[in-house]
């Protein structure tokens, strides 16, 4: 039982000092990463289980979190990806139809330390203001184990520098929904299973791919159209994979999302820059240029495209700060997003950017 | 489209249950949103104490009666070019719906902006919505409009019991209920058929028992559409939204559930085509993960305002800009100076629990269910559920039964359900028996039962700093502490303080965090950042009113807005305290810094100490931020105004009798006693009739007129359980007198009388029930001359700073004090209203040391207020006034006579004797009011009334048909009643009697009939005469400001 279990204590240390101590839960461990917010209020088995978190620190902004428990359908993964997290307080129990079990066992299977009862929104203002910083957190019974003096001093991380994308990614092909009626190349660079889904609603034969599938393998599959996946990481770093969509261009349609759509970026020309302290959650908008409809949608990324390569419109505008949020290039039948029209967790508006790559295939 | 030059903005009319402040706060947000582009704004709404029908607000101001044939005169006159109807609540929508289908909109080329007539009607008929939900694929509950009993009975049996019952067109669920077999339907049935509007009720499936959850949608004229707020009912199915707890965001849904309701609520949003805000009802079974559409409110609602308040997202100024034909994304959010296009992100969680009036109406059942008898609500902000809870029950000001036995509230459940179900976990009971016996959801029962555990160790452990935290972190206040702990309040603050545990307060920004907010709100919790960095520059705390109850409606939280705007105004900044989601008051600009936050001498004292401001305004916010003053000037805030001593002599009955006899100023004969003996003796030397009340009330409450020892001796019996031993106040009750009120200002030297009114009842109904003129129409110069005096007198003996409302009664040229209140009264908007000049602003200047200007407002009009009562709600209550309050709103006539003034008041409170088919009317008097029966008669026939009465009464009425009693022949007066006959009762009910009288009887089928029954021979005459001289002329419409001259 959730209620049961051992009473850990937890000290959240940040890159400039920051320290924080509170309740442990999950595994009793210390991890490092890259200290982030997400503000949905919903969907944090979602969140816990989407690849692009590796190699962070979540934080959940809504404050009561396990409410509902974990279940098998939310999955988007098979393991809990970010290497910590961090909430006001904890559910000590689980109550809903589909629940099979909390999010103490969840995060302890999974071997994350989780840390809750501090002031969590402070942490929020500190980010805003400061950008996003390394951060470790620990959870232990001993006090020497949670001194934040040791620990500030084993925080060593370099987010950037790290390629966490080949950890996130297949290690080999896998094929979803075979006999399906459209073949998908999917690039995996940390692929969300909703993704997965949303094609296979759509009757497409989707085979995953690990990122360093060359481009020659890919065609081999002769698929008829290429969807280039979210993922962690910095996307400027990924030269292998800039390669590689260089080298399918032209041939069948792609869809680019998330990283995908920064990958695509750097391919053709253009760059990407880190934002501040990133875009998550599942209450942002964004225009749809090309409708004039403004959409609900679901974000997570840290990364934004600068400037879009040349022969690419920006089909789709942050309203808040007025980044790139979609591209496409008619001639080469590509078309890309930043965020995620797969939403889980978040709003469906989205779900028609499928139907557009469909038409496309 | 074209933007309006001129928009016409219906208002909601007089508070009452179901439609309460709410829309005058998107009212009020609606004209500035508007104004703000250049749009000229005509507005009405009957109901004085409201901040729209300032002339600030808008352009174009009518108090006036809220009826087709003055809006159409309104229009006629104002030529605006669009209406918005989504404003005023069901009120305004019935109103809109009723000019449209009547074709007055296109006569005078009206159109709508924002949701349409097409829209309003698609979700407000039953058949149409069905017939939509159906082509969207949305599941509703099997159901059946009917216009008749039978094949009302038929379509129940066919759908199977439970069954719920819901008029089509009406507010709050009036005339609605579940029913679980036949023989309870056809009444409710029958009730419903004549409440709605278009005499058609729905026969729906019960879903009793399942979750019930709502999504705040706003939509675009471009079909952008986006959730503002979800919110889930913590008391599940059956119990109507507005009686229920309601959490904000929904706890127990995962996203997926969630996304499955939003699909559902912008999907039916786009189906109705609303153009605006609307709010989506849905009710799921959570055991299956199926949901099914409850309704859709395609207007402005409660729900809206919580939802507006729990987000900080001005729901109602969204709407108006894209009834302007704005796109989402195009609209500021002023919070945080981003777009309007965003789904709030909450970073804590909100508590709106609604209060009932069952103290004033104790013959009242408690129970509540799909018909609202809430007066108005708390909400209340945590980082934690028990945390939100605590804050909200404490903010409830409710004075609890002794004993509460939680088998009596549970299920069916009542008013006290939520106590009752702490009080199960006191005593062990399980979280499944309760979930069984309530359907509340286990994940809440959870967590209150965790709550009860976190009490339990308070009451147990050592308080030790951990604890401490732990139980504020979980919303213990200090008293509660102090109670557990067997210490005093005082005690555990100093301790606490010891501990270095106090308050942080935290913004409400819509983003949770994301982006800095400009115009941010607070509320506290136990946490390391204090985001409320004490304001800079001069500065006064406002305390504000809280809830909206009997006695202590909008009127106050009236005068605190204005407080706020006044304090502008004189170069200071204020600071607002308050805990009620619908009003202006809490509104993210009506003050520099808003807390949201309970009304106790805790949370207001810890702001103190967060703010340190130059003084705390206590004489604006009613009864609850009065009582606050004397133990927050002995914590160290300087109380701004009336000093406390003054407060004191004026609510110690002892001292104000010496100060009166001081003054040489006649009180009637009284008395305070202490136990029974004691009153016992008091009443024989004073006299019957006396009024006796416990000491320090708040609208008369437990206020009685008693004529014998015995009912003295009853009343003592249950009025000291009332007071906690505090004394019983006896007076003498003075018969057939008039009763008269002054509101004034005082700055210590100068007393500037706002106005001297006269009750239209004789002494002895409450001054908050009572018909209200202005000026006084009975009194001699002489009279007046006097009472002016006597009021200087008493203000400057009081070291009145500020405002003061006194009340006299005046029998046979000798002029009776009856009581001084130090604060604002209720009368203060209409009194404001009336003479064009604000009594707040003046009192908050005065307050600030500043000398009251020369003014001499002159009268060349008349000024009626009257009054609504929820008897329509609250089954089981006798609708005869007395000393006890009971009304919840009210209305204001202006007009260049005093006949018109007062049929236009009766006529916006409801009280409609024009258009009737056949007039009958019904008459019934004690025998002290017969002598009137002559005059009566004779000016119901003038008006073409046929009169009705038993022999008693009416058997030297020429013409008149006399009927038998009831029980004695048939028809009686109840079946004429019912059958349509009579459509006009005039009973004045004899002294005492209960629920067994044939006038209780006749009153009750009145109401529920839905007939005008007057109860008062002064209310009746004067009303009659009223419209008799009116009945030869044209009614006089004029814009507010325009009387004067």
């Amino acid at each position: 039982m959730e209620r049961e279990r051992q009473r850990l204590r937890a000290t959240l240390v940040l890159k400039d000092g920051t320290t924080l101590q509170g309740i442990g839960f999950g595994a009793k461990t210390e991890m490092v990463g890259e200290l982030v917010f997400n503000t949905s209020m919903t969907g944090y088995q979602e969140a816990l289980t989407d690849p692009s978190y590796g190699g962070q620190i979540l934080l959940m902004t809504y404050p009561l979190v396990g409410n509902y428990g974990t279940n098998a359908a939310d999955k988007e993964s098979d393991h809990v990806q970010p290497s910590g997290f961090v909430i006001r307080e904890l559910s000590p129990d689980a109550e809903h139809r589909q629940s099979e079990g909390g999010i103490h066992s969840f995060l302890k299977d999974n071997g994350v330390p989780g840390i809750y009862g501090i002031d969590t929104r402070m942490v929020v203002r500190h980010i805003r203001d400061k950008g996003v910083m390394p951060a470790i957190l620990a959870t232990s019974d001993s006090e020497a184990a949670l001194d934040p003096k040791r620990l500030l001093s084993k925080l060593e991380f370099d987010y950037s520098s790290i390629d966490f994308v080949s950890k996130a990614s297949t290690k080999k092909p896998l094929v979803f929904n075979k006999g399906g009626k459209t073949r998908v190349a999917l690039i995996d660079y940390g692929v969300k299973m909703g993704i997965v889904r949303e094609l296979m609603k759509r009757k497409c034969e989707v085979h995953v791919l690990p990122s360093s599938t060359p481009a020659s393998d890919v065609r081999a599959l002769e698929p008829s159209g290429i969807l280039l996946s979210n993922g962690p990481g910095d996307p400027a770093m990924l030269a292998g994979a800039h390669r590689t969509i260089r080298e399918l261009e032209g041939d069948m349609p792609i869809f680019g999302i998330c990283l995908g759509h920064q990958l695509l970026a750097h391919a053709f020309g253009g760059d990407t820059y880190k934002l501040k302290f990133g875009h998550r959650g599942s209450n942002h908008a964004v225009l749809d240029n090309r409708s004039g409809r403004t959409l609900i949608t679901t974000q997570n990324h840290g990364f934004a495209v600068g400037r879009i390569p040349k022969g690419f419109e920006t089909t789709h505008t942050s309203v808040n700060d007025k980044s790139v949020e979609g591209m496409a290039d008619e001639k080469r039948r590509i078309i890309s997003v930043q965020y995620h029209p797969e939403a889980s967790p978040g709003p469906h508006d989205s779900l028609y950017l499928f139907d557009e790559f469909m038409k496309m295939m | 489209m074209k933007k309006p030059k001129k928009v016409l903005v219906i208002g909601s009319g007089p508070i009452v249950i179901g439609q309460s402040a709410e829309f005058d706060y998107s009212g009020v947000q609606a004209c500035r949103a508007l104004k703000e582009e250049g749009i000229q704004v005509v507005l009405v709404n009957s109901n004085p104490a409201t901040i729209q029908t300032d002339k600030d607000t808008a352009d174009f101001v009518y108090i006036e009666p809220l009826t087709c044939g003055v809006l159409e005169k309104i229009i006629a006159r104002e030529k605006p070019e669009a209406l918005m109807a989504t404003m005023g609540g069901q009120t305004a929508l019935n109103l809109a719906m009723e000019l449209h289908r009547s074709g007055i909109l296109k006569k005078h080329d009206v159109r709508f902006i924002g949701t349409g007539a097409e829209a309003i009607d698609m979700a407000e008929s039953r058949e149409r919505f069905n017939a939509l939900m159906n082509r969207l694929g949305m599941p509703i509950l099997p159901g059946k409009v009917v216009n008749d009993i039978a094949s009302g009975v038929k379509a129940a049996s066919a759908i199977g019991y439970p069954i719920i019952v819901r008029p089509s067109f009406t507010l709050g669920g009036t005339g609605g209920g579940t029913v679980y077999n036949e023989a309870d339907l056809c009444p409710l049935l029958e009730l419903a058929l004549r409440m709605s509007m278009t005499g058609e009720a729905l026969i729906e499936k019960s879903a009793i028992g399942w979750g019930e959850f709502e999504y705040e949608v706003v939509r675009d004229s471009f079909g952008n559409s986006q959730i503002i707020c979800n919110m889930e009912n913590i008391d599940p199915m059956g119990v109507h939204t507005g009686e229920s707890i309601v959490i904000a965001p929904s706890q127990t849904l995962s996203d997926a559930d969630h996304q499955m309701l939003r699909d559902a609520a912008l999907k039916i949003a786009e189906g109705v085509g609303i153009e605006g805000g609307c709010n989506v009802q849905f009710a799921m079974n959570q055991e299956t993960g199926k949901f099914t559409v409850i309704e859709v409110n395609p207007r402005l609602s409660r729900s809206s305002a919580l939802a507006s308040k729990a987000t900080g997202y001005p729901i109602a100024r969204v709407a108006t800009k894209i009834a302007l034909g704005y796109r989402l994304h195009e609209i500021r959010n002023a919070i945080t100076g981003t777009s309007a296009a965003f789904e709030p992100a909450l970073d804590y969680v909100v508590i709106k629990i609604p209060r009932w009036p069952f103290d004033k109406f104790p013959k009242t059942s408690r129970e509540i269910g799909t018909q609202m008898k809430s007066t108005g609500e708390v909400m209340s902000i945590g980082r934690t559920f028990p945390e939100a809870l605590n804050k909200a029950l404490r903010s409830l000001e409710v004075k609890l039964p002794k004993e509460i036995n939680p088998e009596e509230h549970l299920f069916p459940p009542t008013d006290l359900r939520i106590y009752a179900l702490i009080e199960s976990f006191r005593r062990g009971k399980s979280v499944d028996e309760l979930h069984s016996k309530t359907k509340i959801h286990r994940w809440f029962l959870r967590r209150i039962s965790d709550m009860v555990e976190v009490e339990r160790r308070i009451g147990k452990e050592k308080m030790g700093k951990a604890l401490m935290l732990e139980a504020k972190r979980a919303g213990f206040s200090d008293s509660q502490i102090a109670s557990l702990t067997s210490s005093d309040e005082l005690a555990v603050r100093t301790l606490r303080k010891s501990f270095g545990i106090i308050p942080t307060y935290k913004i409400v920004d819509s983003c949770a965090g994301e982006f800095e907010a400009i115009t941010p709100y607070y509320y506290s919790v136990y946490e390391d950042e204090n985001e409320a960095k004490p304001l800079v520059g001069r500065k006064v705390i406002v305390i504000g009113s809280g809830p909206i109850r009997i006695g202590q409606g909008i009127e106050f939280d009236y005068c605190c807005t204005h407080a706020a705007f006044a304090l502008r105004e004189l170069g200071y900044k204020s600071i607002m305290v308050n805990n009620n989601p619908e009003t202006v008051s809490t509104d993210f600009d009506t003050s520099d810094r808003l807390y949201f936050e309970p009304l106790t001498f805790e949370d207001v004292m810890n702001i103190i100490d967060n703010e340190s401001p130059e003084g705390v305004i206590v004489q604006l916010g009613g009864q609850t931020s009065i009582n606050l003053a004397e133990r927050l000037e002995k914590a160290g805030a300087r109380i701004l105004g009336t000093p406390t001593d003054g407060i004191d002599i004026a609510e110690d009955r002892e001292r104000f009798r010496e100060l009166a006899n001081r003054l040489g100023i006649p009180q009637p004969q009284n008395d305070t006693a202490t136990s029974e003996a004691e009153a016992l003796e008091a009443a024989s030397a004073i006299g019957y009739p006396i009024v006796v009340r416990p000491s320090y009330v708040i609208a008369g409450r437990g206020m009685e007129i008693v004529r014998s020892d015995e009912e003295l001796r009853r009343y003592i019996h249950e009025a000291v359980d009332l007071s906690q031993k505090r004394p019983v106040l006896i007076d003498k009750y003075i018969d057939n007198a008039i009763e008269c009120e002054v509101d004034a200002v005082s700055d210590g030297e100068t007393v500037f009388i706002g106005g001297l009114m006269e009750h239209i009842e004789p002494a002895g109904v409450h001054s908050g029930d009572a018909n209200i003129v202005l000026p006084a129409i009975r009194l001699s110069d002489k009279e007046k001359k006097t009472l002016i005096d006597y009021t200087q007198k008493i203000s400057k003996a009081l070291g009145i700073i500020g405002l003061v409302n006194i009340q006299f009664v005046v029998k046979e040229g000798t002029i009776f004090i009856l009581e001084a209140n130090p604060r604002a009264s209720r009368t203060v908007p209409f009194v404001s209203k009336a003479i064009g000049v604000q009594l707040t602003k003046l009192a908050v200047a005065a307050m600030l040391g500043e000398k009251l200007p020369k003014i001499n407002p002159k009268l060349n009009h008349y000024a009626v207020k009257s009054v609504v009562f929820p008897f329509l709600k609250l089954i089981g209550t006798d609708i005869k006034l007395g000393p006890e309050m009971r009304s919840t709103g009210e209305t204001m006539g202006i007009g260049k006579t005093f006949e018109v003034a007062y049929y236009k008041a009766l006529l916006a409170a409801g009280i409609r004797l024009d258009g009737n088919l056949a007039p009958n009317a019904f008459i019934s008097l004690r025998d002290e009011d017969k002598p009137h029966v002559p005059e009566l008669s004779e000016n119901l026939k003038k008006l073409g009334f046929g009169i009705y009465g038993t022999l008693g009464t009416v058997g030297g009425v020429e013409g008149a048909i006399p009927i038998p009693k009831i029980g004695m022949g048939h028809p009686d007066v109840v079946e004429l009643i019912e059958s349509g006959t009579i459509t006009l009762v005039i009973n004045t009910p004899t002294k005492g009697g209960g629920a067994n009288t044939d006038g209780y009887k006749i009153r009750r089928s009145s109401i529920r009939s839905n007939i005008p029954c007057i109860t008062n021979i002064s209310t009746a005459n004067e009303l009659l005469k009223a419209v008799l001289t009116l009945k030869k002329k044209e009614l006089d419409i004029r814009r507010a400001d325009e009387y004067a001259h």
